[in-house]
């Protein structure tokens, strides 16, 4: 359509464009390919992924709060090996890079996930899960430790060649302190950020909205958060950043790459327009026509402070 | 499944508080089935946020019906639409009733707004089949008898019809209904749902019902919608997807 160049390069992985559908709001994308060609986002990162299948956490899962949602899934998925034999070549069809995110509850669960996952071709990168604020063990238990994400980044980078992103927790008072010892760790890059801890209650059976009482917190009404949090990263460590967090339209992804993002994810945007996606990549394409801005990652960290 | 910007054409209060909107939306009206239902984004601002599901009330040639009170925000901002103010529709969604041959009369068991996708089946189903239908509330206001027929009424505080729950009008019923082949459809709060699952089952009734459950994307890829299947312990449906009609043997309440 134009000569404008929407590639982006996060360590050796190549998009063409940077808007990825987030972790945990695009399933294993069988439904959302209905409503877009999957063939034109730039990524595509799948639910949570364990060793194991998940059951899930029990209902009620979800409610909504003031331009946002609380969610308490609790990680349901299908589990590596039916992931591989059942999802993936649905997957398959598609020229999209398949990022496989994984969660669980010890270092050799990741690692073994991830060594199950390395074989398959179509998996271009790993996105770790170490921030998920829904499950009793693992999840926030490692994101809020500086240990324990060094420890899962450098055991899993062993074993795998592929790029590694290591999904950042919000729920930690200096986010930039993980993304450093994700570096010195051997990984290639960082997601900031997955949901913030919250919770809503009924004033009138004083009960717990969500079954789990805690949930995670998304949409618009976390974006400022997250683009702090990118922001922070930015600046003190020299690692490409994936933004996630309340995007909405196209102006919020050029806000997040300007803080330093090199490319962005949607996550909440899908359940209530799951074609989103595609409107915000011409959009983008636009701005950038309209800004004279040849290449799209020129814009990453371009801010002015 | 289609996303379609519609218009408004119509909004009645059809009894108090209850709301009947009108909506131009030939393509949804030409595809949906009876226990279907759409999610509506009732705004375009952020909040709310999420959007809503409602059953398909009714379809008339390009023309589709919706029913509800206002309970929040949601459905107090799509009670205020304007004629030709438009709703954005996604749908249609889930799986609808089973409308097999294998029954010849129609029983309706339908708890306060649950009276919502019944005047379509009604509709579907009056030509071909004896329809009867058991219709309950808190109170008589909240009894709703839209569109249905042969209607038995019952209210927990006995201000209209039976003094009792709509269940229990139902199972005091079921020996008038002795000769014929029945089928149970039944829609309502899930502790109502629960009470006709007993019913049924003791009784050994066919019966369909409406599941409710707070709802995100409403087609399956937010896992937001749980619902425990009878056999498999291992994992939990999506009401949105498998769902959200059920034969009640097959899911836990
Ligand atoms: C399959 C299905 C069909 C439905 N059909 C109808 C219908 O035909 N007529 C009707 O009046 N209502 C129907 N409902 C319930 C309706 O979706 C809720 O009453 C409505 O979402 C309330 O929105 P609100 O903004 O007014 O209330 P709020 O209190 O602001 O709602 C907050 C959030 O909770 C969710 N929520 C609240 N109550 C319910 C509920 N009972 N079920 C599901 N989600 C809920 C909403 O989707 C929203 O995200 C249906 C629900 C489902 C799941
Ligand atoms: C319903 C729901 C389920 C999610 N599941 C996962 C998950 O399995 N793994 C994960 O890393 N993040 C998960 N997330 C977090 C998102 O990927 C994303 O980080 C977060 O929602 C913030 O982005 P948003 O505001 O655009 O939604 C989930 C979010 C939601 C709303
Ligand atoms: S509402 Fe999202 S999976 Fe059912």
């Amino acid at each position: 359509m134009s000569n404008i160049d929407l590639s982006v390069t996060i360590a050796s992985l190549k998009l063409r464009n940077p808007i990825m559908l987030a972790s945990g709001t695009v399933g294993y994308g069988n439904e959302i390919a209905e409503f877009i060609d999957l063939n034109k986002i730039g990524a595509i990162v799948t639910k949570s992924l364990s060793l194991k299948p998940r059951k899930g956490n029990a209902p009620q899962r979800i409610t909504e709060t003031p331009a946002g949602m609380l969610n308490a899934i609790g990680l349901a998925n299908v589990g590596v090996e039916v992931f591989l034999k059942e999802k993936i070549p649905f997957l398959k069809k598609y020229d999209v890079p398949l990022i496989c995110n994984i969660a669980a509850s010890s270092v050799e669960e990741y690692v073994e996930c991830t060594r199950m996952l390395n074989e398959e071709e179509t998996i271009k990168a790993f996105e770790i899960n170490v921030s998920c604020p829904n499950v009793k063990d693992g999840g926030l238990q490692f994101g809020n430790n500086l240990t324990a994400v060094g420890k899962v980044t450098e055991k899993v980078r062993a074993v795998t060649n592929k790029p590694l992103i290591i999904k950042l927790s919000p729920n930690v008072s200096y986010i930039h302190e993980f993304a450093q010892v994700v570096k010195d760790s051997g990984g290639d890059a960082v997601s900031a950020i997955n949901t913030l801890v919250g919770t809503a209650f009924n004033i009138f059976t004083r009960r717990p909205k969500i079954q789990n009482v805690f949930a995670g917190l998304s949409g618009p009404a976390i974006k400022p958060i997250a683009l702090a949090k990118v922001l922070e990263i930015h600046q003190k460590v020299d690692i490409p950043i994936i933004g996630i967090g309340g995007i909405m339209n196209w102006k919020d992804v050029v806000e997040f790459i300007i803080v330093g993002a090199s490319a962005v994810q949607i996550g909440t945007l899908n359940f209530i327009d799951p074609t989103a996606p595609i409107k915000i990549l011409k959009d983008l394409e636009n701005y950038c026509k309209q800004m004279k801005i040849n290449s799209v990652s020129e814009l990453t960290g371009s801010y002015i402070i | 499944m289609l996303i379609v910007n519609s218009p408004v054409k119509e909004i009645k209060e059809i009894q108090k508080d209850i709301f009947l909107q009108k909506i131009y939306s030939p393509v949804i009206a030409k595809q949906i089935k009876p226990g279907q239902f759409l999610n509506i984004r009732v705004s375009e601002t952020v909040s709310p946020l999420l959007r809503r599901p409602f059953s398909i009330c009714d379809v008339d040639g390009d023309y589709i019906f919706l029913m509800f009170n206002i309970f929040g925000e949601g459905t107090k901002i799509l009670s205020h639409k304007h004629i030709d103010d438009t709703v954005d529709i996604l749908g249609p969604l889930g799986n609808g009733f089973n409308l097999t041959n294998d029954f010849d009369t129609a029983i309706i068991v339908a708890g306060g707004l649950g009276s919502a996708p019944f005047p379509f089946l009604t509709r579907l189903l009056k030509d071909k089949f004896d329809i009867y239908s058991f219709v309950g509330g808190r109170s008589k206001n909240d009894v709703i008898t839209y569109n249905l027929l042969n209607v038995q009424t019952a209210t927990d505080d006995g201000s209209l019809g039976f003094n009792g729950n709509v269940v229990q009008l139902f199972e005091k019923n079921l020996p008038s209904f002795k000769s014929k082949k029945i089928k149970v459809f039944g829609c309502g709060p899930n502790a109502m749902l629960r009470a006709l699952k007993e019913v049924c089952i003791a009784h050994n009734i066919n019966c369909e019902v409406s599941t409710e459950c707070a709802m995100a994307c409403g087609f399956g890829i937010c896992q937001g919608c749980p619902i425990e299947a009878t056999e498999q312990s291992d994992k939990y449906l999506l009401v949105c997807k498998d769902g959200p009609v059920f034969n009640v043997k097959d899911v836990i309440i």
